[in-house]
């Protein structure tokens, strides 16, 4: 039986990181990387939908994808720290776009064999998007990375910053993943002459037991402020 | 069946604009063969030409393959 609280954190994973590449809309430094973007967060929001419902469903309380997603406050939220992080310039977008789709790719790849049914079903579908994700961020990291002494600064500055967080994403279960996913993620920073940051020290954590920054609560006023104010409306 | 020109758009190089082609002409879609040209390396032939490009071959029935009896079986002439 699969948990209720791991779908619904693989869930949130995707839906605040959706909310945060959606922040881009019409902000992104060309048309074409505007729709790239946009494109990346219904990928994500697509399997945030898809993932919320199953979490609704394991749980058997009869909440939907929409209860859950606006009816929920910061410490009920399961999402690593990673995906809530404000988006601050492209090349923090780019890292952490690049951290979670070399994350998320082998964690559908297991999924999709996993003896879950549903929850197979629902990776397999996520993981072609999650090729497609990392693709499209390795390759502004290396164009950053190994751009111009500017891009260069901003791009290094952004991987230093994210570094710690990504400790997260191998708690628990997912600890094995972690040399694949150091594999992927080297051989890009490598490739983008960027130094890959040492680990040990700062290993921030808690987003899966609903202990936030203080950025999500922020987040989620947003997201979810029509809903609040007109509970039980049909949309 | 063959390559259709769809439209245009801007990238920095051809590897960007193979992926800003994906999303903005196929929605990603399986299947699908793309391919990008820089616009400076597309030679197009001038309006003002039209006469000399294209009417000796109007006047000439013999100049189109319509004659010919395609054999069955032979897709994609």
């Amino acid at each position: 039986m699969t948990d209720f609280e791991y779908v619904l954190g693989l869930g949130d994973d995707a839906l605040v990181a959706a909310q945060r590449l959606a922040q881009w809309a019409a902000r992104a430094p060309e048309m074409e990387e505007d729709i790239a973007l946009a494109n990346i967060a219904l990928d994500q929001l697509g399997t945030a939908r898809l993932l919320l419902t199953y979490a609704g469903e394991l749980e058997g309380a009869d909440r939907t994808e929409d209860d859950l997603a606006y009816l929920r406050d910061d410490r009920d939220f399961h999402n690593c720290l990673l995906v809530e992080l404000p988006e601050q310039d492209f090349a923090v977008t780019m890292a952490k776009l690049l951290f979670l789709s070399a994350y998320q790719k082998p964690l559908y790849d297991r999924l999709a064999d996993s003896g879950d049914e549903r929850l197979s079903a629902i990776a397999a579908k996520a993981r072609k998007e999650s090729a497609y994700h990392l693709d499209h961020a390795s390759l502004w990291t290396v164009r950053l990375g190994d751009g111009t002494d500017e891009s260069h600064r901003r791009m290094q500055d952004a991987v230093d910053r994210l570094w710690p967080y990504t400790h997260e994403l191998f708690e628990g279960e997912h600890a094995d993943l972690r040399a694949q996913w150091l594999a992927t993620v080297e051989a890009v920073l490598a490739d983008a002459t960027l130094t890959r940051p040492a680990d040990g020290g700062w290993t921030p954590g808690g987003g899966r037991q609903g202990l936030h920054t203080e950025h999500l609560s922020y987040l989620l006023a947003e997201m979810q402020v029509v809903h609040r104010a007109h509970p039980g409306a049909r949309w | 069946m063959a390559h259709t020109h769809v439209g245009s758009l801007h990238a920095p190089d051809a590897e960007l604009a193979l992926r800003n082609a994906r999303d903005l002409y196929t929605r990603r879609q399986e299947g699908v063969s793309i391919w990008v040209v820089p616009s400076a390396a597309i030679v197009a032939s001038s309006p003002d030409e039209k006469d000399a490009f294209f009417d000796p071959a109007a006047d000439k029935v013999y100049r189109h393959p319509t004659f010919y009896d395609v054999p069955e079986g032979a897709g994609h002439l």
